[in-house]
């Protein structure tokens, strides 16, 4: 016999036999119909998305090529950063100096600049150097070694002082310096560098905002889909309200589907982004390779793809929720 | 069990749906709800399903003013109330069993103990054996016991039954009633609407009739 544990006892009250209770078993047995209940949630949704394999394939993929999109362009901008960041911006200013001044005459106008108290520093590269230089690094050794007279200027690089930030005031000493009368010509080397950095902030602030933009697209399909399905499942909802059913349970199924379509978009613009990048891959290194770089492309990394798959799948619960909160609203039992 | 208090319904455009109804059903106790169609049986149901609420009076279930109930309390209010409707609103992708199961697994029972209750519940309206077939393969009167098993499965104190033989021929009708009076004898506490008047005459239970929103006799 099984052991039975005793209850106080209680004054008799005349009950219906007719047990009443509105929710049943015990602790153990209701965790485990809880978790069922997720459980059977979670896998029927992916059912119910396998069964309808067509239309959700469609809209996976409409939200893949957004999610790539903006994951993309991340990557993009993440490599050219990548790039830019292996070169120093630095105010350098190169002066090529006339043809005819001779050296003696180069290094009385490097002393002169010298004592300017905004310059930190000046160098003077002789034509000597210069072409030893240029027979070394540009790859047009011999060609040079064949000319009779060496071509190259007399160069004098000029470091200005850090505390010269301001662009203006550079672009005046530039200017000043265009006007000597030794100098032929003269450029400030890593201005360019400097324009793509203020480019890079730009295409990185592009990208969070276009991310949002598609994010937010992303979201009203997810919350579309759902719509739809709440719509084919209308019956089912209006009886499951009917006999008993709290809002939490009529969800739950929905937000899994949110879900489901949220992660296979993610999964799905990972291999889009991988696949193009492997694509570029080659290409890209052979590139740099021209111009003995070592720049290697990078890839969405490990963290950055859990961040893609996360945020989709959040995006897909999201845009389910918003349906689910004002359209369940206007379902009502008749 | 159920009171209902001066209780009155308005619909916006449609005027008084229900006028000054009063009535009162003790537990156990087994009534029809009867009058000329529109005379206002199926609100009168709503109101105590919670699918609407009253605009004037006072609807007691189980002593709860049902008006002051919270969206919330809804859910719990509605387990109490076994329903039983004229078209059966089964779900006709689901096994009879998974209909039957339904309130069961919407209240969080374990599996064991839905399987043991939905045999329990088709063992009684003489069902048990069709649990893997589809509604769409049984007959009227058959789905029909579906939806009562489905009703009584959670063993709720009321049931109410909007029409419940409104498809049936008179025989599985009177057969219907005859369950209905099975679970009276338990305890249960039992509406029917119906306009069936032969039936009802036929069976020695309160009678409510609705006329034009009045209760003209109870």
């Amino acid at each position: 016999m099984k052991y039975v544990k005793k209850k106080p006892v209680k004054p008799v009250k005349q009950e219906p036999r007719w047990q009443t209770t509105i929710s049943g078993g015990d602790f153990v047995d209701k965790f485990h119909a809880y978790r069922n209940l997720h459980a059977h949630a979670l896998f029927s949704s992916l059912g119910r998305l396998v069964a309808s394999r067509f239309s959700s394939a469609m809209t996976i993929v409409v939200l893949a090529i957004a999610i790539a999109l903006s994951s993309g362009f991340y990557i993009l901008v993440a490599n050219l950063q990548q790039l830019a960041g292996n070169l120093e911006a630095s105010n350098q200013i190169s002066l090529f100096l006339k043809d005819e001044i001779s050296e003696a005459k180069a290094n009385k106008f490097a002393d002169t600049i010298r004592q300017n108290p905004d310059i930190q520093e000046v160098k003077l590269i002789t034509k000597e150097q210069a072409l030893a230089e240029f027979q070394a690094h540009s790859g047009f050794g011999e060609a040079v070694k064949s000319l009779e007279k060496n071509p190259l200027p007399i160069v004098i690089q000029v470091l200005p002082k850090n505390s010269l930030e301001n662009e203006q005031a550079l672009e005046v000493m530039l200017d000043d310096f265009k006007r000597s009368a030794e100098v032929d010509f003269a450029q400030m080397d890593m201005q360019w560098v400097k324009r793509l950095q203020s480019i890079m902030e730009v295409a990185r602030r592009g990208v969070i905002l276009l991310s949002l933009l598609l994010g937010a697209g992303v979201l009203f399909i997810t919350a579309n889909t759902i719509r739809l399905e709440l719509h084919t499942r209308r019956d089912e909802v209006v009886i499951a309200k009917l006999v008993g059913a709290t809002n939490g349970f009529i969800h739950r199924p929905f937000l899994y589907s949110g879900f489901w379509i949220g992660f296979f978009s993610g999964v799905t613009a990972w291999f889009i982004v991988t696949t193009i990048m492997l694509i570029l891959k080659y290409p890209i290194e052979k590139l740099s390779g021209l111009y003995d770089d070592t720049f290697h492309v990078l890839f969405l990394g490990f963290t950055e793809t859990l961040a893609l798959l996360f945020i989709s799948s959040v995006l897909g619960i999201v845009g389910s929720w918003i349906v689910l909160h004002f359209q369940l609203k206007q379902l009502k039992p008749e | 069990m159920l009171k209902f208090d001066n209780v009155s319904m308005r619909y916006t455009g449609a005027g008084d749906v229900l006028r000054n109804v009063s009535f009162h059903l003790q537990r156990g106790e087994m009534a029809f709800l009867t009058g000329h169609s529109g005379a206002g049986k199926s609100t009168l149901l709503k109101l105590i399903a919670l699918i609407e609420r009253c605009s004037r009076g006072q609807v007691l279930l189980d002593g709860q003013d049902l008006n002051q109930a919270k969206d919330r309390q809804v859910p719990f209010i509605r387990r109490k109330v076994g329903l039983i409707f004229q078209d059966y609103k089964l779900l006709q992708d689901r096994t009879v069993f998974d209909n039957v199961a339904l309130p069961l697994v919407i209240a969080g029972y374990g599996h064991h103990e839905v399987s043991r209750r939905v045999r329990a519940s088709l063992d009684k309206v003489g069902l048990l054996g069709k649990e893997r077939k589809y509604p769409a393969v049984l007959s009227g009167g058959e789905q029909q016991r579906v939806g009562i098993a489905r009703a009584v499965v959670n063993k709720p104190p009321m049931i109410l039954a909007d029409e419940p033989t409104g498809n049936l021929d008179p025989e599985l009708s009177a057969e219907i009633m005859h369950l209905f009076e099975q679970f009276q004898q338990v305890g249960v506490t039992i509406l029917i609407a119906s306009h069936d008047i032969s039936l009802i005459a036929q069976m020695n239970h309160r009678i409510l009739k609705l006329d034009h929103g009045q209760l003209v006799a109870s």
